[in-house]
């Protein structure tokens, strides 16, 4: 009897994950399927409903036919969203290797500063968490724009005599995704590299490596797990990122969470802007399941 | 005077006056913070010499390995190695390997790439270092895990890769820290005479930190005992333990019964102390130059004392009587703990040379601890 409840209590700890997923990520996403599959409509909700369980069988499975994939076939025919993709794509990957350029000597110097220091370090990383997103990306406007700081300052060291134009580019963008995704790329790479041991750069040393080969051939390979973890959490949240375009980019930044939000909330096209945001995720089941590969792989690797 | 050679027959450089050293340690300090980790130390090692340093953590022979691998600078003094001085050489340039507690086993490498990763940095030809590899995993008998990662090899497997790699760049000296540390007592025991094995074979200067003094005494042609940063002795293994040149030495090494006295006579080398506490008066034989009325120790190991019930006959003997207060059985011996009368209790191990005796010693039997005049050690430091 106790085996038995015991038994009950273990699948009950399992179900809870699923229990989770089911809830928050498939019942949405069916939803959100569903929708992209109706027609629009001059009603509240904005769209003819697919399925109405209160007609009965007969009439649900005579709509189940009338269900088209005309929304999918207006994405492929409207050049916008391609390019929106691509550029989504284009900004997420430059972005994330900017990420990276500078999240790598951050986290080295952090998993290589003296251990008391270390979760000072640390906190400073996860500090500006602390305040709201939103917040923050208004403060780089402040920042950014002509009469901002930036070119405040660069005017007042004579480095430039006519203030930059920097908001409303695409580097406004690159330097908003960098700044709010930096902490994710440094935390996994300092993990990485805080649980290396030492004793294996001096090994390599005692073997002949001077300071830098040493680093290429040790301490940077053995970061790739840490490395490859934060190159995913940027780039995936970075590809349909909006927030950060739609404040610091201009009119030609395009990314396909800016032509979503426009195609809900401007547009009122439900069903396309459901269709975009399916193929978004398709595009990106693409680099999770590379992600979580990886992962296995390392862990497999027993390191 | 009595000898305690070196059982590597022949080979006792450091005997010799006209030997060069190979590595001498030359006044030096080194100094972290506040805290003296060597302490104006000179030492010097002979060339194929197998050489341990011994101590307890924390007294300084790790940081002098260190220094002689370049990863610490001596605060003063210096370094030098067949006539180079050290000093300023980093690491990568030094003709010396060591060998990591920890392995430091590159973890993403197979046991080949391991191996082959030095001999890569001196820009070794590729063939050249496709032979020396396989002689190394001859040498250490891994050539079937040549391709395996060091998580897929047992403890004992690792430790030879390790050592394979350390020895690939025949380094004039190997370091091995703790070389046998992390392994289990049998493994530990055969590696031991392994690592001599290679050590003649490859005709190398070996240099082993241990804590292990049983290690060091097989392994080692001498052994230095530190403490606080300083060499106390530097001898080898039968003189370290037979004529240890103080008490802390006597002490650190293996099992002694050290009773406080005072000289009472001196005459024909033999001195008559009072162990003042004890109430008993021991009679020993020394080389060295004592004075009545001079505080000294008396150094005497177990296995030196003997056990019986009757008093023995030979009156030149020192005996003394106690009760049987503690029996430890180790199988191969028997140490024995016997309280005087006055309270102290003396160590006297027996060897257990027959399977049955017929009327074994047992608790609080009166019995007689004694020993002959040459068996203990008088010591004045």
């Amino acid at each position: 009897m106790q085996k038995l409840i015991a038994a009950i209590a273990g699948r009950l700890v399992i179900i809870v994950p699923y229990l989770w997923l089911l809830i928050l990520f498939l019942i949405p996403f069916f939803i959100v399927f569903k929708i992209s599959l109706s027609q629009t409509a001059i009603a509240i909700p904005p769209y003819t409903p697919v399925f109405n369980l209160a007609d009965g069988i007969a009439a649900n499975w005579d709509k189940l036919k009338e269900l088209s994939f005309a929304n999918y076939l207006w994405l492929l025919d409207d050049p916008l969203y391609y390019k929106a993709y691509l550029s989504s794509f284009f900004i997420a990957a430059v972005s994330t290797v900017l990420t990276l350029l500078i999240a790598y000597p951050l986290s080295l110097g952090m998993a290589r500063a003296p251990l008391t220091l270390r979760p000072t370090l640390l906190m400073l990383v996860i500090l500006p968490f602390w305040t709201s997103f939103l917040i923050r990306v208004y403060a780089w406007i402040a920042i950014l724009k002509p009469e901002g700081l930036l070119n405040q300052f660069l005017m007042w060291a004579h480095v430039i005599d006519t203030p930059l134009n920097i908001l409303n580019t695409n580097t406004a963008v690159f330097i908003g995704i960098v700044y709010s995704y930096l902490p994710f790329m440094v935390l996994p790479i300092y993990s990485a590299l805080e649980k290396m041991d030492h004793s294996l750069i001096e090994a390599a040393q005692d073997l002949g490596s001077p300071p830098f080969a040493a680093f290429w051939k040790i301490t940077f390979p053995l970061s790739i797990p840490g490395v490859i973890a934060g190159c995913f959490l940027v780039f995936i949240p970075a590809m349909g990122e909006f927030v950060i375009p739609d404040l610091l980019g201009g009119s030609q930044t395009l990314m396909i969470g800016k032509t979503l939000w426009s195609e809900f909330f401007s547009n009122r096209d439900w069903p396309v802007s459901s269709a975009v945001a399916v193929v978004l995720l398709v595009i990106l089941i693409v680099p999770i399941v590379l992600f979580q590969r990886a992962q296995a792989r390392a862990q497999e690797e027993g390191r | 005077m009595e000898s305690f050679g070196s059982f590597r027959r022949k080979f006792a450089p450091w005997n010799d006056p006209a030997a060069k050293p190979y590595i001498t340690f030359e006044k030096v300090t080194k100094i972290f913070g506040d805290f003296t980790a060597v302490d104006d130390l000179s030492l010097d090692v002979f060339n194929r010499e197998f050489f341990a340093l011994l101590g307890a953590s924390g007294c300084g022979k790790t940081t002098l390995m260190r220094m002689l691998a370049g990863f610490e600078e001596p605060t003063s003094g210096r370094i030098l190695l067949d006539g180079q001085d050290l000093r300023g050489i980093p690491p990568y340039r030094r003709p010396v390997n060591m060998m990591f507690q920890s392995y430091a086993l590159f973890p993403h490498m197979t046991v080949e790439g391991n191996i082959a990763f030095g001999l890569k940095q001196d820009g070794m030809a590729k063939s050249e270092i496709d032979a020396r590899v396989g002689e190394m995993l001859k040498l250490v008998k891994l050539e079937k895990f040549a391709k395996r990662k060091p998580h897929q090899l047992s403890g004992g497997q690792r430790q030879r890769v390790a050592l394979a790699r350390a020895v690939a760049k025949r380094p004039k000296v190997l370091l091995l820290d703790e070389p046998l540390g992390a392994l289990d007592k049998k493994l530990r025991e055969e590696t031991q005479f392994e690592l001599m094995d290679l050590q003649v074979k490859l005709g190398l200067t070996f240099m082993v930190v241990t804590h292990d003094q049983e290690e060091a005494m097989t392994m080692a042609d001498r052994i230095a005992v530190m403490d606080h940063g300083r060499i106390m002795q530097v001898a080898t293994p039968a003189e370290v333990y037979e004529a240890p040149a103080s008490k802390f030495v006597a002490d650190f090494i293996g099992n002694v019964n050290i009773l406080d006295g005072t000289v009472e006579k001196v005459a024909n080398g033999e001195a008559e102390i009072t162990a003042a506490a004890q109430g008993l008066t021991i009679r020993a034989e020394t080389g060295k130059a004592l004075a009545p009325g001079q505080k000294v120790w008396f150094a005497v190991r177990p296995e030196k004392i003997r056990i019986n019930r009757e008093k023995p006959q030979d009156a030149s003997f020192n005996a003394v009587e106690g009760e049987l207060w503690d029996i430890a059985y180790f199988g191969d011996m028997t140490v024995f703990h016997v309280r005087l009368d006055n309270g102290t209790l003396i160590k006297a191990a027996s060897l257990n040379a027959v399977r049955k005796t017929e009327n074994p010693l047992t608790y609080d039997e009166r019995v007689w601890v004694s020993f002959d005049t040459d068996a203990g050690l008088v010591l004045t430091a």
